[in-house]
């Protein structure tokens, strides 16, 4: 059974047809790049399955039963988590700060509830582990690196066991041996059953950890395939439109 | 596993203790403040008497109070430059009340209530509307100020009805020899300390001056949060305003004038970065007094009083300076 499934999904902004008819299937454990040309419709979608618009047409099923996201939190609390481009971190509060941001840990002490420092640092801890990051709890983001606020911003969204992952542009703008750690985070994000969809325009990225690669060209869904049976150079047509259309049975 | 996971932990930073310390700017404007007071204490036989000292630390309560509600706006990137402003409106709604016969409790409420009201009025604007916070509290300035010449019609008030001794002797008197304004800024302080350090409000403010998009995005009520932190604000501009009129026996149209500027520098001075994020009770605090001792020291050294706007100035552009130098490095 799929984890995600979207079903017809289209989405206009007026007269604008940003979105016509797309309809995808994630699986539990599974990297599906989503790739295609600006303005194809990529982060139209990704807003529509995060909840930050409703989409005109079409159905978003979870492990086959349907939702409807009003806002952002329903979808979080659904089981989908976003990792934003530019990572939505808080340069003057720490790792341990920034995984929880929103959702922080609280105890009592006697009426009150106060944050709870020591769990959100033992927690985060434990989550960079399972990442095999380097990050510590208390550093500030500031003086990070850039695959070390990776690890920050792919580290909040498993403090909720997500179902699905999405992430939009996470290699765009580090370095080398940084892509390396993200991909590798990607990769352990799978390995833990979580569904990732990877929005990118780097093409080694997507064949380097996707199982599958779907394109969008237009607002229409052109293809859907897995990686092993495509290339780079057929991709790259799909994208511009030289080669029309491509499905294939998924991985 | 576990041992690594603790090692994680514990090995928060590269740095010790005493170079956190030293790093801090607060540490630096304290150290300040406490050798011009060895230095005044030395050169002057006047400084370290009972009654100057008395004054500085009264003096200094009213600035740092409002300071510590500046740098909560600061820290949620914001700026309120209405405080001076909101002092006179408590004062003289506190005052008119008094003077119709109203008893103490209930002026003091109807007078928080009018800077509350302010500070609302600021938060919805700017956090609802979406205004730039500048200009949202420099149209307040000079709204609030107005209307509390309309309200007093410009008279001094000096006669506060049957609760007259209550108000004096709250802003005037003391405490086992300590000011009252001195007790009441112990207790904010106290307070906010606290709720910034351990409060997910606290936390809230901070991410908010540190990424506005970032707490949105992780479902942070960005929009309350903010109409709070200018509600605070205003809150402990209404309380600086009903304690200095208990000083001063006496409202008149002119208080609280061009106080924002010194607010805004004890703020600045105690570490309040202005393009948020950045800041602490103590830094405000200490940021108060640093001014207010450069100020007795002045007076105090018989330098004329028109030096003491330069020393300021000057402290401003040193601590600035000093926040530069130490993010090239």
């Amino acid at each position: 059974m799929s984890r995600l499934r979207l079903t017809g999904i289209s989405k206009h902004f007026g007269a604008i047809q940003a979105l016509s008819d797309v309809s995808l299937d994630l699986a539990e454990g599974q990297v599906l790049g989503l790739m295609g040309d600006n303005g194809a419709g990529k982060s139209t979608l990704v807003k529509i399955i995060a909840g930050n618009f409703a989409p005109t047409h079409g159905t978003i099923a979870l492990d086959g039963r349907p939702c409807t996201f009003h806002r952002p939190r329903d979808a979080q609390r659904e089981g989908i988590e976003v990792v934003y481009q530019d990572l939505a971190l808080c340069d003057n509060l720490t790792a341990a700060s920034n995984v929880f941001l929103g959702r922080e840990l609280t105890r009592r002490l006697g009426p009150l509830r106060i944050v709870d420092y020591a769990a959100m640092r033992q927690r985060s801890a434990a989550i960079f582990a399972t990442l095999k990051s380097e990050t510590r709890p208390r550093d500030l983001v500031r003086r990070m690196s850039g695959g070390q606020r990776q690890a920050v911003a792919i580290a909040r969204t498993l403090v909720a066991e997500p179902k699905v992952v999405l992430m939009d542009e996470p290699t765009a703008a580090i370095s080398v041996r940084q892509v390396a750690e993200v991909l590798d985070l990607i990769r352990r994000l799978r390995d833990r059953g979580i569904a990732v969809l990877l929005i990118s325009h780097r093409m080694p990225d997507v064949f380097a950890v996707c199982d599958r690669i779907a394109v969008l060209r237009r607002g229409a869904l052109v293809a859907d395939m897995a990686t092993a049976a495509t290339s780079p150079e057929e991709v790259t047509g799909l994208i511009t439109g030289a080669i029309e259309t491509r499905f294939g049975r998924a991985a | 596993m576990t041992n690594s996971l603790e090692s994680a932990i514990a090995q928060s930073q590269h740095r010790s203790a005493l170079s956190r310390i030293m790093g801090l700017q607060v540490f630096w404007v304290f150290l300040a403040a406490v050798l011009a007071c060895a230095a005044l204490t030395l050169l002057t036989d006047t400084f370290a008497t009972e009654r100057n000292l008395f004054n500085v630390t009264r003096n200094f309560a009213f600035v740092a109070i409002m300071a510590i509600g500046m740098t909560t706006v600061i820290a949620s990137g914001g700026i309120d430059l209405s405080v001076g402003s909101s002092v006179v409106l408590a004062a003289v709604v506190i005052g008119v009340f008094m003077e119709a016969g109203h008893p103490f409790w209930l002026s003091a409420l109807a007078a928080l209530g009018a800077a509350l009201l302010v500070g609302l009025t600021n938060g919805l604007l700017i956090a609802v509307v979406g205004m730039p916070p500048f200009v949202v509290t420099l149209g307040m300035m000079s709204f609030a100020r107005s209307l509390a010449l309309v309200l007093s019609n410009n008279k001094m008030i000096y006669e506060f009805g049957p609760d007259h001794a209550i108000l004096l002797g709250l802003g005037g008197g003391r405490l086992f020899g300590i000011p009252n304004p001195v007790i009441v800024l112990v207790l904010i302080a106290a307070v906010m300390a606290f709720v910034y350090r351990w409060t997910r409000w606290g936390q809230h403010v901070f991410a908010i001056g540190g990424n506005e998009s970032a707490a949105l995005m992780t479902g942070i009520p960005v929009r309350a949060i903010k109409v709070s932190v200018y509600m605070f604000s205003a809150f402990t501009a209404g309380v600086a305003g009903i304690l200095m009129v208990g000083w001063l026996g006496s409202v008149t149209t002119n208080l609280g004038t061009s106080m924002e500027l010194a607010v805004i520098a004890a703020a600045v001075i105690g570490g309040a970065n202005l393009s948020g994020g950045e800041g602490s009770v103590a830094g405000a605090v200490i940021g108060a007094l640093l001014i207010e001792v450069i100020r007795n020291s002045l007076i105090l050294l018989g330098i004329s009083t028109f030096w003491q706007g330069a020393f300021i100035g000057f402290f401003i552009i040193l601590v600035v300076a000093f926040d530069r130098l130490k993010a090239l490095r």
